[in-house]
């Protein structure tokens, strides 16, 4: 059996201790795991350098965040690290709920084809941290790394951030223009500020064992409520690259954390479901958790993401890949400020987006947490009675929470969106955009959202029939609107990328049937759809989408 | 045997939310308040559903749910019988 070979990042001393000058810097990124080197590939993506300061100089110890979730992989996919994470990751769609050794149900998260990403890939978080690491380095002239680089102080004023650093060297200080801290769920950034960190502590313990096992279960999410092996509670497996399984034991409140972490005793436990099957325990953590976010997730020229904002349970893998999404959501927003063509007025929007999200999860996670723990005797005879019926009565299964799985943030009705106009067809404003498989002019084949995001983006669906379209319109906006045409022929049009749609899945999820026009931001959320293309509605959805409606007004004013 | 009682999920994508908001209705109550609670709220939705033979069939199903009890059928029979029952 084949591991991971943890090996450190190199340190170097930095160059402000050479005697180089401090450069003023427009954002330094605090925190290299999964979101702040997201967020870092993104934001060079967009041409913005960015540097980027670990206190550590190792990826994430233990397997930690293993669930990433299709929306995910396809922020991946975009910043250039999709398919890296998918070669490598346990793929699976599929999950099972049983009550002692019935299956009550199964669900399927992608029961149709057609999607360039799967549902969900498994894939421990030192993997998807080192594969980040690589990509940044592909942007090296934009991505500084600096590992063993620890903020220790930072003062704002109007105009800036300046940052107290600690190495191995010594201290230095630098200079930025913004700061997205992504220092986690003790993120220590937050603590600096004295920043309240609200929400609820759940009491019930939990241990995650992560185990290497030659073993024969498939790639599903498994999960018991009362399991034979594991008297009274409840339990979760899923399998990770290399044979690695993780299983999550409920130990219920009273639960002794010390003696849980105990070798001899988390290995009887796994023993209990594994059976003879040899196995060498990897990691395994005792743990409770709690929900809670920040109020705002902007303060002023500091921007958190990732846990450092909101923490959430583990059941139903929304930590990890809602922290993607405020990476995503809030790269393309940071580089549009950064090069002064949005008002700073645009980070409103992620807090207010992101913020909805945030408590989206919180929500769900807390309901699957409370239907797992019951507190009193009511919870716990409305809980046993739901497991009950859910055998016989298919209403009951919907009722059964063992976790709701991270879905795309729905951003329909803020700020950024317009809409929906017309019949209402396809994609609503603020909808993340649906993949299909499409061909190029050439006859390649090739995936819908590979063609979108990163800037703003013109979809047009041509109807049956019609000739080449008027682009003009698209070609004097701010920001820069990318053409993108999916129709029938494969003629070149000028300023476009022409696409088909050889199985008809583009049109059909898009409700494209007689064409429509799509503003798609540069995180591949939806910002508007019309029915044709409209040269004042366009303008229109784009100057709202990048927040410079109001700018307009104020220009306005001699 | 009538088969009227809706099997399929009702809740239209807000059963998490009902959950919650039926767990809520309980927070703070002694055991004998949460099955008075429960026994009102029986009363409240049954009067809601108004028909005889579902909700006959729907104590039925949450009885026979109940792996140790007798079922209805048989509770009944074993109990007086109801005046002018056939048999």
């Amino acid at each position: 059996m084949t591991g991971h070979r943890r090996q450190p990042f190199p340190y170097r001393t930095p160059p402000e201790l050479r005697g180089a000058p401090s450069v003023r810097r427009p954002v330094v990124v605090i925190g290299a795991g999964p979101v702040g080197l997201t967020c870092a590939i993104d934001l060079a993506l967009h041409g913005i350098p960015v540097l980027v300061l670990d206190d550590n100089d190792v990826v994430s110890v233990g397997s930690r965040a293993i669930c990433w979730a299709k929306r995910t992989l396809e922020i991946w996919d975009r910043i250039g690290i999709g398919d890296r994470m998918v070669d490598k990751g346990v793929t699976w769609q599929v999950g099972r709920v049983f009550h002692g050794q019935r299956e009550l149900y199964s669900f399927d998260l992608l029961p149709e084809p057609g999607h360039k990403m799967p549902a969900f890939i498994n894939l421990q978080q030192y993997y998807v941290e080192e594969f980040l690491v690589e990509r940044a380095g592909d942007l090296a002239d934009l991505i500084d790394i600096r590992w063993r680089n620890e903020v220790t102080d930072h003062v704002q004023d109007q105009d800036g951030v300046t940052l107290s650093i600690a190495t191995p060297d010594g201290g230095y200080s630098l200079r930025t223009d913004w700061v997205v801290a992504a220092d986690g769920a003790r993120s220590p950034t937050r603590s600096r500020m004295g920043l309240p960190f609200d929400g609820h502590v759940f009491e019930e313990r939990f241990l995650i064992a992560d185990v290497r096992m030659e073993a024969q279960f498939t790639n599903e999410r498994l999960f018991w409520f009362a399991p034979p092996f594991h008297e009274g509670q409840s339990a979760l497996l899923h399998k990770q690259p290399e044979n690695v399984y993780r299983l999550d034991f409920q130990l219920g409140p009273e639960a002794d954390p010390v003696r849980e972490r105990e070798p001899d005793r988390v290995e009887a436990r796994v023993r209990a479901v594994v059976g003879d099957t040899p196995f060498a325990l990897e990691w395994s953590s005792v743990y409770a958790f709690r929900c809670a976010r920040l109020d705002r997730f902007v303060h002023g020229r500091v921007i958190f993401a990732g846990d450092s904002a909101h923490v959430v349970s583990p059941f139903g893998a929304r930590g990890g890949n809602g922290g993607i999404q405020d990476a995503d959501n809030l790269a393309w927003k940071l580089a549009l400020v950064i090069r002064e063509e949005a008002r700073p007025a645009l980070l409103d929007t992620y807090d207010e987006e992101r913020g909805h999200a945030a408590d989206e999860n919180i929500s769900a996670s807390s309901r699957t947490t409370n239907f797992m723990t019951p507190k009193t005797r009511a919870e716990r005879l409305f809980r046993d009675g739901v497991l009950a019926l859910a055998g016989e009565l298919p209403f009951a299964r919907g009722l059964v929470n063992g976790g709701r799985l991270s879905v795309p943030a729905r951003l329909e009705g803020m700020s950024l969106q317009t809409g929906p106009a017309g019949t209402g067809a396809g994609v609503a404003p603020g909808g993340a955009c649906p993949d299909a498989p499409v061909q190029d002019g050439g006859g390649g084949a090739s995936w819908l959202l590979g063609h979108l995001g990163t800037e703003f983006v013109l979809l047009l669906f041509l109807p049956p029939g019609a000739g080449p379209p008027e682009l003009d319109v698209a070609a004097q906006l701010s920001p820069s609107v990318r053409v993108v045409v999916v129709g029938d022929g494969s003629a070149e049009i000028e300023g476009a990328t022409v696409l088909r749609d050889p199985d008809g899945l583009a049109r059909s999820r898009y409700g494209a049937m007689n064409g429509a026009a799509y503003l798609i931001r540069p995180d591949t959320h939806v910002a508007a759809r019309f029915d044709r293309l409209d040269r004042c509605a366009l303008a229109g959805a784009l100057a709202r989408a990048s927040a410079r409606h109001r700018q307009r007004a104020v220009e306005a004013v001699p | 045997m009538t088969d009227a009682v809706k099997r399929t999920d009702g809740f239209a994508g807000q059963g998490d939310a009902f959950y919650e908001a039926l767990i809520r209705a309980h927070r703070g109550l002694g055991e004998e308040d949460s099955a008075a609670l429960n026994s009102r709220l029986v009363l409240i939705l049954a009067n809601q559903i108004g028909s005889l033979p579902v909700l006959t069939e729907a104590l039925g199903l949450a009885r026979a749910s109940l792996a140790a009890a007798p079922s209805l059928a048989e509770a009944q029979r074993a109990g007086a019988p109801e005046p002018g029952a056939q048999d």
